[in-house]
């Protein structure tokens, strides 16, 4: 797609920026009495692109659904700890949820485009309900869609409700819509679980672009997308972090029992 | 044999089951029949009043002669269940609002759920009979009103309203919530442009179906409209309706008030099966896709 | 670095501080209104018994309830062949109406073509569409002369059954009670088919495994696991029934005695106050004793709805322990 001759070209090739890095310190978290995430440190570097893994249950979720505060939507769910992006305590006592959430991004497993709103609607939907300006929503609809390498598919019928386009389709429809919002962070939760193995593949090369201009932080349960895509993996057991570091590292010199159990599937 | 491999239902029991089967194809024919027997009658007597004379001329009221149509008794129904409508709709779907998305589990949002329940059992008549001491003997701007007889209709749709709402607000995938929210979209706004929007045909049929609950009502509208012959539209005068006016020609020995009676009806019925049948095939349509 | 972040901030903050007291707007506005409607709520039921006060302070409650003598010319209200005449029709309406209601049910969800399943549903519903004053003048006009003869047979063939023999007329308890059943089928039909339609699937199916036949299935799987709701769908009918007014008002006779049997004249609460409320003049102890009735039959369809759902939640909780805390992932 970055060939396309007759589109204003410089613009289907993600523009680089520094993005920000996430340190997560003594993070636990809640579901009533439940602890799912016991005590964590991790710091996720900028423009990277980090994995989480581990087995169902962990806590890998829950986790990231904290750094963007989503977590406490959950009913009964609450969180202790800090989580500082670059230096802002995300849970200071003065920051606003909602202004969270505009600049830390998240695709969610399930493509969950909005069912009454055409194509164009859905990557406007951040801009327009937040109340920012609307000036310019058309050009910035477009440059999402081409950084989500949809455009070519949808640009002949963006008018059109966005339940009509495939799954895969309405995945990157789905992070089109995030990075309209222009965040810093892009939080992916199993982004490709829903998907075939063809729409993956689109997924994680946008993926790959992506890190460019974002820190992306990605939830996994695919072992080989993690190798694929990311350059550091975290994996996580019971709550708790068992082992970060180089992807490389964690699948194959790991000295660590369990992270070696469980890349080499023996449990999980 | 092949079929001596199989051990046979015992003849027995296969007349019990075939005996249950009449049965219960019985209990849903009697259960027809009713409907068909109150729509045969009320088309064959009906039918015959239906002219344009009948639609364009109000009652007279007169002892002897011509005893006109039902005008005013069409226009009166519109009216006052208008307005009813449009003082349900806002109350219900906040009610709705407040209990699946702002209150959920507290105690206020558990009181009004409680309290709706109540109200959906309450007869239509002590409705009516309530709104009659409040506003009317005490003489709020006046006595008999039409607009208080929207109120008393308003208070029986409000339960259908606002259960059917919480139905269809909790219908509403998770999902598309928490979509909007992780764009940091502020609570209310994900509600009134995300979920509401999303839900917005089963809050259609909700709303429909306590409209056809609403224009067939008589008992309420005996103590706050009272009735009148003329057409007026003026909300805070007497005004007719259909239930009404059937309800007062049915009891005059007069077989021209009857025939109108069954006209008016004839009339009633068409309208609300119209606006039933409309919104089950919305929903229906909806659940389809 | 450190200006990065702020910058977001004060990108965020100009907007999202009017937002967020916008969402706090909001919810508040929600609340009063909440408040509001429950206050609305309570205060119905306070001004109906300061209303009803006068009736009840002359006749004493227990009086107004059980005293067989509804007199309004000498202003004696002993409310109980009110009382009376709502319990028999609707009595007479559960009994006619509930098995009715719950074959066809079953019939619809178990037995019936799947393709002529909702068609069936949707029209066995229209019998609620039906407005209340249509039934009064169908039951005038059709029903009372349709079934006189067949009531007079009834009345002498079965005279040496209680409350069954005797001269009939033509408005009655039993038409009432008629009219009534047919007014409750399409509701308890349509809550008994929810409940049907919640019976797991693989216990029908394991008791189609054994070798059941389709009746079987129904008795051993289906109606145990209905029965909570069924019985729950017959209460709520039965608070239908007892409110039920101007149907009843057009066919019962408006004889405020209480009938010899269920072919005689009587009355009911609610028809009660549709038939005389004309008559009755603003601050007159006739009028206070018509809104004592509205109260009584409010209690009434109160406790009626209480049983309604005591019976469900019961049933629930026997059923099913509670389920622990949902986690979400």
């Amino acid at each position: 797609m970055s060939k396309h001759p007759k589109s204003k070209n410089k613009n289907t090739v993600i523009a680089p920026v520094k993005g920000l890095g996430v340190r997560i310190r003594a993070l636990r978290a809640f579901y009533g009495d439940n602890e799912a995430v016991k005590g964590v440190d991790l710091d996720f570097p900028a423009n990277q692109v980090t994995a989480i893994i581990g087995p169902s249950g962990c806590g890998k979720s829950t986790l990231v659904r904290c750094i963007n505060r989503m977590h406490e939507e959950t009913p009964g769910a609450r969180a202790a700890g800090q989580i500082l992006l670059d230096n802002l305590d995300i849970y200071g006592r003065e920051v606003d949820p909602v202004a969270v959430r505009r600049t830390i991004g998240m695709v969610f497993q399930k493509p969950n485009p909005f069912p009454t709103m055409t194509i164009l609607d859905n990557v406007t939907a951040g801009p327009r309900l937040t109340g920012a300006g609307r000036d310019g929503l058309r050009e910035r609809a477009a440059q999402s869609l081409r950084d989500a390498g949809l455009w070519n598919e949808v640009k002949d019928r963006l008018n059109t409700p966005a339940s009509g386009l495939s799954g895969g389709q309405q995945q990157r429809l789905c992070i089109a819509r995030t990075i309209a919002q222009e965040p810093e962070v892009l939080l992916m939760d199993e982004p490709c679980s829903a998907l075939d193995p063809g729409s993956t593949q689109r997924i994680e090369e946008l993926i790959l672009k992506l890190k460019t201009r974002f820190t992306v932080i990605l939830v996994t349960h695919n072992l080989q997308q993690a190798v694929r895509v990311a350059g550091r993996t975290a994996f996580m057991l019971d709550g708790s972090l068992i082992e970060v570091g180089p992807t490389n590292h964690i699948f194959n010199t790991s000295s660590d029992q369990r992270t070696e159990q469980y890349v080499t599937g023996k449990f999980g | 044999m092949s079929v001596n491999v199989l051990r046979t239902t015992t003849a027995r029991r296969r007349r019990t089951d075939q005996l249950a089967r009449w049965a219960l194809l019985a209990g849903l024919i009697l259960a027809l029949v009713p409907l068909v027997l109150v729509l045969l009658f009320v088309i064959i007597r009906g039918a015959g009043a239906l002219d344009l004379h009948f639609f364009t001329t109000d009652p007279t009221g007169a002892f002897f002669g011509n005893q006109g149509g039902i005008k005013s008794a069409i226009l009166g129904t519109v009216e006052i269940v208008a307005l009813a409508t449009a003082i349900t709709v806002p109350v219900g779907i906040g009610l709705a609002i407040y209990t699946c998305e702002v209150g959920r589990q507290s105690k206020l949002a558990m009181a009004v759920r409680y309290f709706i329940d109540v109200l959906t059992g309450v007869p239509s008549i002590v409705f009516g009979l309530f709104i009659y001491t409040v506003l009317v003997v005490s003489g709020v701007f006046g006595g008999f009103a039409a607009w208080k007889g929207s109120i008393a209709l308003a208070l029986l749709m409000l339960p259908v309203v606002a259960r059917a709402s919480e139905i269809s607000l909790m219908l509403v995938p998770d999902s598309l919530r928490e979509a909007a929210l992780a764009l940091g979209v502020p609570r209310w706004r994900m509600i009134m442009q995300v979920v509401l929007p999303t839900a917005f045909t089963g809050l259609l049929t909700g709303i429909l179906l306590a409209v056809t609950r609403a224009a067939g009502e008589t008992a309420p509208l005996l103590f706050t409209v009272l009735g009148a012959q003329g057409t007026t539209f003026g909300l805070g005068d007497q005004m007719n309706s259909l239930p009404l006016q059937i309800f007062n020609d049915v009891r005059q020995p007069n077989p021209e008030l009857v025939t109108r009676a069954w006209g008016a009806a004839l009339t009633l019925i068409t309208i609300i099966f119209i606006i039933n049948i409309t919104a089950r095939l919305a929903t229906r349509r909806n659940r389809i896709q | 670095m450190l200006s990065r972040v702020t910058s977001i901030i004060r990108k965020a903050r100009p907007d999202t501080a009017p937002a967020k007291q916008a969402d706090a707007v909001f919810r508040l506005s929600l609340q009063i209104l909440a408040l509001l409607i429950v206050a609305l709520i309570a205060y119905f039921f306070i001004q109906l018994a300061i209303a009803s006060g006068p009736a009840f302070a002359h006749t004493g409650i227990l009086d107004f309830l059980f005293k067989n003598d509804w007199d309004v010319a000498h202003n004696i209200f002993g409310a109980w062949p009110l009382v009376a005449g709502t319990l028999i029709t609707s009595a007479i309406a559960l009994v006619i109406g509930v098995p009715i209601a719950v074959t066809a049910a079953l019939y619809i969800t178990e037995l019936a073509p799947p393709r002529l399943r909702e068609p069936l549903a949707i029209t066995l519903d229209l019998l609620a569409a039906v407005p209340s004053v249509v039934y009064g003048l169908w039951g005038v006009f059709i029903l009372i002369p349709m079934l006189k003869p067949a009531e007079q047979w009834l009345s002498q063939t079965f005279a040496f059954l209680p409350f069954v023999g005797g001269p009939v007329s033509g408005p009655n308890y039993f038409i009432a009670g008629l009219i009534l059943a047919i007014m409750i089928i399409p509701i308890v039909s349509a809550i008994s088919r929810e409940v049907i339609a919640t019976v797991p699937i693989q216990e029908k199916e394991g008791a189609l495994a054994l070798g059941a036949t389709r009746w079987e299935m129904i008795r051993l799987a289906v109606l145990p696991h209905s029965r909570a709701g069924i019985t729950s769908a017959s209460m709520l009918g039965l608070g239908r029934a007892i409110g039920e007014t101007i149907a009843v008002a057009l066919v019962i006779g408006s004889a405020p005695t209480i009938g010899d049997h269920i072919f005689d004249q009587g009355y009911t609460l609610a028809a009660v106050i549709a038939n005389e409320f004309g008559e009755a003049g603003p601050g007159s102890l006739h009028l206070s004793a018509l809104i004592a009735a509205g109260l009584v039959l409010f209690v009434l369809t109160l406790l009626v709805n209480g049983i309604a759902r005591w019976v469900v939640l019961r049933a629930a909780n026997r059923n099913h322990a509670t389920p622990a805390l949902q986690v979400e992932p």
